[in-house]
């Protein structure tokens, strides 16, 4: 079991799970954020006052899955958020130990 | 025993009030059947004091709301707000006389309208002879609301409250009244229509309003200091559309500010209300033309400030001017304060955060200087042959000698409330203080002086 951490450009989060789900995800959690990496930020003009603003609006999604669907996931992705352009994005891949599901109390794979 | 005599004082007190309010209400009786009141003036009048109310709550409440940062809103917007409060009390119990009562050339006696006696249905024939004298009291309580209201761009996000509720007590009794007198009082120095010493020129306040505030807000953010963390970090307005809906509503009042000036509905409220009009939108497309050739963007903000800067350019001249001269001048004010902003601040450092003096003072300036020039009796018959020097009539058509009479009156302007800013400022700062401390600031006005939050959720 493993988690897929994708940092994303917002406008692309509709494209990235529709991707994901033809492959056969059935749930992700999204947080909005700010960052900034290689892209850096852009200005902003108030009253004749320019202002650089270095973090950007990201999305970060994540998934945990079962190992042998993590390829194939990330594929999903990288298919569905690329622009080619600076500031598409990252992702990170992490080991997971255990998942629990709160309602039934399942351990493992059948938890997620 | 304590409590009985405690009580028996503040019945003492009340009688002692309510004499007085009698006695108002006394004067008033008579008053009511004698009348040259013209029905269309006085709705007009009365219509423009609403609009001017309109102008500091919400108008210039959200203008500056929206430019200050989430945390800082409600407090900005409740300075402009409180004043609504404060200063009608202040002009209930002294303020009215001090400023329009009989006096000397400089003040009004403190006395002649205490608690308003004597301001009832009558009509002032100095001031309008059309209108009910309370009219044109209410009507000029709203002015004496918003200029303070303006200096309060100035210190955003960093003053105590207590502090600004000195401070803007204190001055506007000690600057605004005085200046209002000065103006546009009986007998004031600079009255052009009725026995000054100096004829200046002043439909609606460029020198009482719009410089006396713009200067003593610059003299505000020297003194108080920049914002912690100024210019480094940026500190972006937290809603444009706030100030936007500002702007808008500034500029519907601004008609009652400037035509409503006429005290009157007649033709010279209809030039006041044109030029007022087109001076705006002529100072909206100079700045954003402006900034859009000079920055590569015409930004939204920026066509809003130029309205703004328009509206106060006119200020002093509508009323005064033709249409092209209004024209012209919203034009000039548009771009000079659009450098004043981008420019002037810039190159001085000082952090006036919501650019008062660049805008309200800048503009007003311009405005009352090209007044001495395009002043036109086609706009005004009045100023052909009102004021007399000894015997002889002087005119103060637009030209050289009108231009000097300006200047006088601008630098005068400056110089007195600048100084006596400077001095109430050090006063307030020595009794209270004037800034909240570093971590209040942090934390934001709204929750350190006001226990809110403007967003939750």
């Amino acid at each position: 079991m493993k988690k897929i951490e994708a940092i994303i450009k917002p406008f692309k989060l509709e494209e990235v799970k529709s991707a994901l789900q033809e492959v056969g995800v059935e749930g992700m959690t999204v947080t909005e954020g700010k960052g900034f990496g290689r892209q850096k930020g852009h200005t902003e003009i108030y009253r004749g006052s320019e202002y650089t603003i270095d973090f950007l609006p990201k999305l970060k999604l994540e998934v945990i899955l079962p190992d042998d669907m993590i390829e194939t996931a990330v594929q999903a992705i990288i298919r569905s958020a690329q622009t080619g352009k600076i500031g598409d994005g990252k992702i990170f891949i992490l080991p997971i130990e255990d998942a629990i599901r709160i309602r039934t109390e399942e351990h493992g794979d059948g938890a997620v | 025993m304590t409590h009985t005599t405690r009580s028996g004082r503040c019945a003492w007190l009340f009688a002692a009030a309510f004499a007085c309010l009698g006695a108002t209400l006394h004067a008033q009786v008579p008053a009511a059947a004698s009348t040259k009141i013209d029905s269309g003036d006085n709705a007009w009048m009365l219509t423009s004091a609403a609009l001017v109310l309109m102008m500091t709550g919400p108008g210039l409440a959200l203008f500056y709301g929206g430019l200050v940062r989430t945390k800082n809103v409600l407090a900005t917007m409740m300075q402009s707000f409180f004043l609504i409060a404060m200063i009608s009390l202040i002009w209930f119990l002294f303020g009215y006389g001090v400023a329009f009562g009989k006096g000397n050339a400089f003040i009004g006696n403190p006395l002649s309208h205490l608690f308003l006696h004597g301001v009832g249905a009558v009509p002032d024939p100095d001031y309008a002879p059309t209108i009910p004298a309370q009219t044109f009291m209410v009507y000029q309580m709203m002015f004496a609301i918003i200029t303070p209201g303006l200096i309060t761009g100035a210190f955003a996000e960093r003053m105590r409250f207590s502090a600004y509720v000195a401070f803007t007590a204190l001055w506007t009794i000690v600057v605004y009244f005085p200046l209002a007198h000065m103006v546009w009082g009986k007998g004031g120095y600079f009255n052009w229509a009725l026995g000054g010493h100096i004829p200046v020129l002043d439909f609606a306040g460029g020198t009482v309003v719009h410089i006396s505030s713009g200067v003593s807000a610059l003299v505000c953010a020297i003194v108080l200091g920049p914002r912690r963390g100024f210019p480094r970090e940026p500190m972006l307005p937290h809603n444009v559309v706030l100030s936007l809906i500002g702007t808008g509503l500034l500029w519907v009042g601004w008609f009652g500010f400037n035509a409503g000036s006429a005290l009157a509905s007649g033709a010279l409220a209809s030039s006041a209300f044109a030029a007022t009009h087109f001076a705006g939108a002529a100072g909206g497309f100079a700045w954003s033309v402006g900034e859009w050739i000079h920055k590569g963007k015409p930004s939204v903000l920026g066509t809003a400030s130029g309205m703004v800067a328009g509206l106060a350019t006119i200020t002093p001249a509508s009323g005064f001017v033709t249409v092209p001269g209004a024209v012209l001048i919203g034009l000039a004010g548009g771009f000079v304060c659009y450098l004043c902003v981008t420019h002037v601040k810039t190159m001085f450092g000082y952090d006036d955060s919501l650019d008062v003096f660049g805008v309200h003072c800048c503009g007003s300036i311009v405005g009352m200087l090209l007044l001495g020039f395009l002043a036109s009796a086609e706009a005004n018959p009045a100023i052909a042959n009102t004021f007399k020097k000894g015997d002889a009539v002087v005119s103060l058509v637009g030209g050289g000698g009108q231009f000097v009479n300006q200047l006088i009156a601008v630098v005068v302007t400056a110089v007195a409330a600048g100084l006596i800013t400077f001095v109430l400022l050090k006063i307030v700062n020595a009794v209270i203080g004037l800034r909240v401390d570093a971590e209040s600031e942090h934390a934001g006005l709204d929750v350190s002086e006001h226990g809110e939050n403007a967003y939750n959720q």
